[in-house]
């Protein structure tokens, strides 16, 4: 237990030289972190502007043109700057080779390599803030984006340069778990959280380069006027959505796969149960990751895509809801008959879970085509892509910061102000976009600046909702960052959880373990053991402490 | 939200909007089962398995063939049923019946135009009878647009270089939003419309009357007709404050600095040439991105745009 003051992976070296040159992959991640969380304030002030603006119908605080590049901005930078890196490359740099009992990622340069990669296309993406930012929306549609006059080539260099980070990462990822895995350790044994990283750097690897293409494309449309796009110059603005869905659509289950990965490893570390149907979770990601690519489609119901086109791309859509759909029966059955604790990750997962299922289901309902043609660009997709993607993706690796935090920092954060926080997000969240669900039905359409006075009430409401998951994340700031410097020292394994990562010291040290550790347990044996304290109890030593949930 | 309309949705007002509803309501329905079966059950195991007491081991219960084959299969299942009765709304929604009239609608930053086969042309405007299948032919001058009726449950985009077509058939007479849902810019969220659903004889007077519009109206008058039936207003306002285009007030007889440098002063001629050749002489400070209304505006509206100008001092 004096373990967290000798030498650790954080003080081990000093100096700022020793952090921009380290090939530690924990260092990465935090630095990573770092990045990502100052991108995740940036997007959401962003959110935050356009909330207050929407407040009331008509001009208000801004212009119509600076309405429009505050929305394009808020997207681009959550989608290419905090979501698709928040859990792979910050969370994932630091726990995955942990999980898997190895001293680092396979490729610790490339690792150090796809940070940088990251800061150039940070600072291209807010290069085009100041240089008259872009207002295209981010999903960059032609030939609005070849003719506006805003600054769309920055901004697309910059998601193009930030692709390239997210393939290392995903080769690096894809490598490590092959190779590095402790001995002992099979396929079937890893942690889920492994198996969702895996399938997402699948996802990263294959589809990256097509949105590489397509947004190299775009700039050479803006630049040298070769017409791909552009119908004045002979292009086909459709073929861009066709591009950029291929890229997109896959993308939002590279946000998405990790966070169910990390709801895995929270639903079982605090029902201290074994994990429910561990093959089915496992292989439901890799059938994600597979039917992610067949599915683009479904974004373009309405662009004049031919019907049979429609008709396929409804249809598998619903195929890629079903092994969604299983994994939360399985987490469902993982807290049957558990031995429940609602430690401030617990409470993310709870939250997930619920929010999660509303995301879910509203899915189903705009796969269905008909539904769609009504739906598609009103509020109701927002509603929808951000009870996925925020009450999803974004929930759990909340989830996960928290879980793994004490791991990190070898300090405890406040957990009653942790509960706080939770709740202020929890409803805040709700009340912001549950009201847009109905705005959308009602017919209002995204992407509006002004909107008719009918869709005020609604509206007011989604922004009171949007200051509560302020006052929330503010509230997580106070108390993460206090906790760095003062908070409690944390036990190496507080949770009491079985995976590999808990088994070293808390920060762990430089190498993460004294000796090679070997597979002595699976990940989710809480039928078997259980840790009390850092000690390791096995049920096999201690007879009378049978089950008493009989 | 709409008075006749429901908490979800607004009223129906085609033949497509019932199906859509009916459609919706029931994965609504079977979301609040599954809601409560999972996100219940949720609540329910967390309560009912909380820790009390000492740190035990728990049950070995790993997996349940029987179970996963359950919850996998019902649910396939279901979707599969969702997705072929979306599927065959949906091609209702997409095959135009052969009595179909044809409207032939044009969207351009940040405005819709409809032309009708016997020559009457509105603006923002789209006026059609009850009861009648109606078939749009769309395309677009500039960027992508997308025409959306919520209350007719359709949408479409309307693209730049291709047609694409939307039909409905109204159910009810009134007065329906129209909304552009397909970003395309500062004026998105002002390209709004209206779809009028007029009683046959009624839409009938309407059509007959639409081709000499203004006649027993005064110039001035009919121009500001013209100013707002032809939503001059989202670009160029009345009051003197900038908007997309310079303001009207004052316009005629006003000195501007154009972007070449050189200095015009706004006459009959200099007006008739912005409207029908927007960016031969672009007032300075303003962006070259104004459509142009040949084909739009006959002579005698532009006359009349002219002489209302003049009343704007």
């Amino acid at each position: 237990m004096s373990v967290a003051t000798t030498a650790n992976y954080l003080n081990a070296e000093k100096g700022i030289k020793s952090w921009l040159f380290t090939l530690d992959h924990k260092r990465i991640g935090l630095m990573y972190l770092f990045a990502v969380m100052t991108s995740f304030f940036l997007g959401g002030v962003f959110a935050l502007l356009i909330r207050l603006e929407l407040l009331h119908p008509g001009q208000d605080f801004f212009t119509a043109d600076t309405y429009n590049q505050l929305f394009t901005l808020h997207g681009a930078v959550m989608i290419f700057l905090f979501i698709i890196p928040a859990i792979p490359a910050a969370l994932g740099n630091f726990v995955l080779p942990l999980m898997l009992g190895a001293k680092d990622v396979a490729f610790p340069r490339l690792n150090l390599a796809s940070f940088y990669i990251y800061v150039v296309g940070a600072l291209f993406a807010l290069y085009s803030i100041v240089a008259g930012a872009v207002d295209t929306g981010w999903t960059f549609y032609t030939p609005y984006s070849t003719t506006t006059s805003t600054s769309v080539i920055s901004m697309t260099m910059g998601a193009f340069i930030l692709g390239f980070s997210s393939i290392f990462t995903g080769v690096n990822f894809i490598a490590t778990i092959h190779k590095m895995r402790a001995p002992g350790m099979t396929w079937f044994k890893m942690p889920l959280m492994v198996w969702a990283l895996y399938a997402t750097s699948i996802i990263q690897v294959l589809a990256t380069p097509v949105l590489g293409i397509t947004l190299l494309l775009l700039v050479i449309e803006r630049t040298v006027g070769i017409g791909i796009f552009d119908p004045a110059m002979g292009g086909d603005p459709v073929l861009f959505q066709h591009f950029f869905w291929f890229y997109s659509h896959p993308a939002v289950y590279i946000m998405v796969l990790p966070g169910m990965g990390i709801i895995s490893e929270l639903v079982a570390t605090f029902s201290k149960k074994k994990i429910f149907g561990y093959k089915l979770i496992a292989y439901s990601s890799l059938g994600i990751a597979l039917i992610s690519f067949l599915v683009w489609g479904h974004h373009m119901f309405t662009s004049g895509q031919s019907e049979f086109s429609s008709m396929v791309f409804s249809f598998l859509t619903f195929f890629v809801g079903i092994p969604s759909g299983i994994k939360m029966f399985n987490w469902l059955a993982t807290m049957y008959k558990g031995r429940i604790t609602f430690e401030a990750p617990m409470l993310y997962t709870i939250a997930f879970m619920f929010l999660f299922a509303i995301g879910g289901f509203t899915g189903i309902m705009l796969g269905a085509i008909s539904i769609d043609i009504h739906m598609h660009d009103t509020y109701f997709v927002v509603a929808h892509f951000h009870y996925t993607m925020m009450g999803g993706t974004v929930i759990a690796f909340l989830g996960g910061l928290h879980y793994w935090w004490p791991k990190i920092w070898g300090r405890m954060y406040n957990e009653k102000l942790a509960k706080v926080a939770w709740a202020f997000i929890f409803v805040g969240f709700n009340v912001t976009f549950f009201t847009q669900f109905f705005l959308g039905s009602q017919g209002m359409p995204r992407r509006y600046y002004n909107y008719l006075d009918q869709y005020q009430p609604l509206h007011m409401y989604s922004t009171y909702g949007s200051w509560m998951l302020g006052v929330g994340f503010l509230i997580m700031a106070y108390y993460l960052i206090y906790s760095i410097y003062k908070g409690p020292k944390a036990p190496n394994n507080p949770w009491g959880a079985l995976s590999m990562e808990w088994q070293t010291t808390s920060p762990p040290i430089q190498h993460n373990f004294e000796d090679q550790p070997v597979l002595e347990h699976e990940p989710y044996d809480y039928d078997t053991r259980m840790v009390v304290n850092d000690e390791l109890i096995k049920k096999e030593d201690v007879k009378e402490k049978e089950d008493i949930n009989v | 939200m709409d008075p006749n309309g429901s908490l979800i949705f607004p009223s129906q007002v085609s033949t497509i909007a019932p199906e859509v509803d009916a459609l919706f309501d029931f994965i609504l329905y079977l979301s609040i089962i599954f809601f409560i079966l999972v996100v219940g059950g949720t609540f329910y195991f967390a309560w009912k398995y909380r820790k009390k007491g000492e740190d035990t081991f728990t049950k070995d219960l790993s997996h349940n063939n029987m179970l996963e084959v359950l919850w996998t299969v019902i649910p396939t299942i279901l979707v599969f049923i969702i997705f072929v009765w979306g599927f065959k709304s949906y091609m209702k929604m997409t095959i135009p019946p052969d009595t179909s009239m044809e409207i032939k609608v044009t969207g351009q930053k940040w405005f819709w135009t409809f032309n009708y086969a016997e020559g009457a042309t509105t603006t923002n405007e789209l006026v059609v009878p009850v009861n009648q299948p109606v078939r749009l032919l769309m395309s677009s001058n500039d960027v992508i647009h997308s025409f959306y009726v919520p209350n007719f449950r359709t949408k479409m985009d309307v693209l730049p270089n291709r047609y694409t077509q939307l039909w409905f058939e109204a159910t009810e007479t009134g007065e329906y939003n129209l909304f552009c849902t397909e970003y395309c810019g500062k004026g998105h969220s002002e390209m709004i419309g209206k779809v009028k659903v007029l009683a046959r004889a009624d839409y009938d007077a309407w059509l007959a009357g639409a081709g000499n519009a203004g006649a027993n109206m005064k110039p001035e008058e009919f121009g500001a007709k013209l100013y707002k039936d032809k939503a001059c207003f989202t670009c160029h306002s009345i009051d003197g404050s900038p908007l997309v285009g310079p303001s009207f007030k004052g316009i005629f007889g006003r000195t501007e600095k154009m972007t070449d440098g050189s200095e015009i002063t706004a006459d009959e001629n200099y007006i008739r040439e912005s409207i029908l050749e927007p960016q031969a002489k672009v007032v300075q400070g303003f962006q070259p991105i104004m459509p142009t209304y040949q084909g739009v505006l006959k002579d005698e509206e532009i006359d009349a745009l002219i002489a209302y100008f003049k009343t704007l001092k």
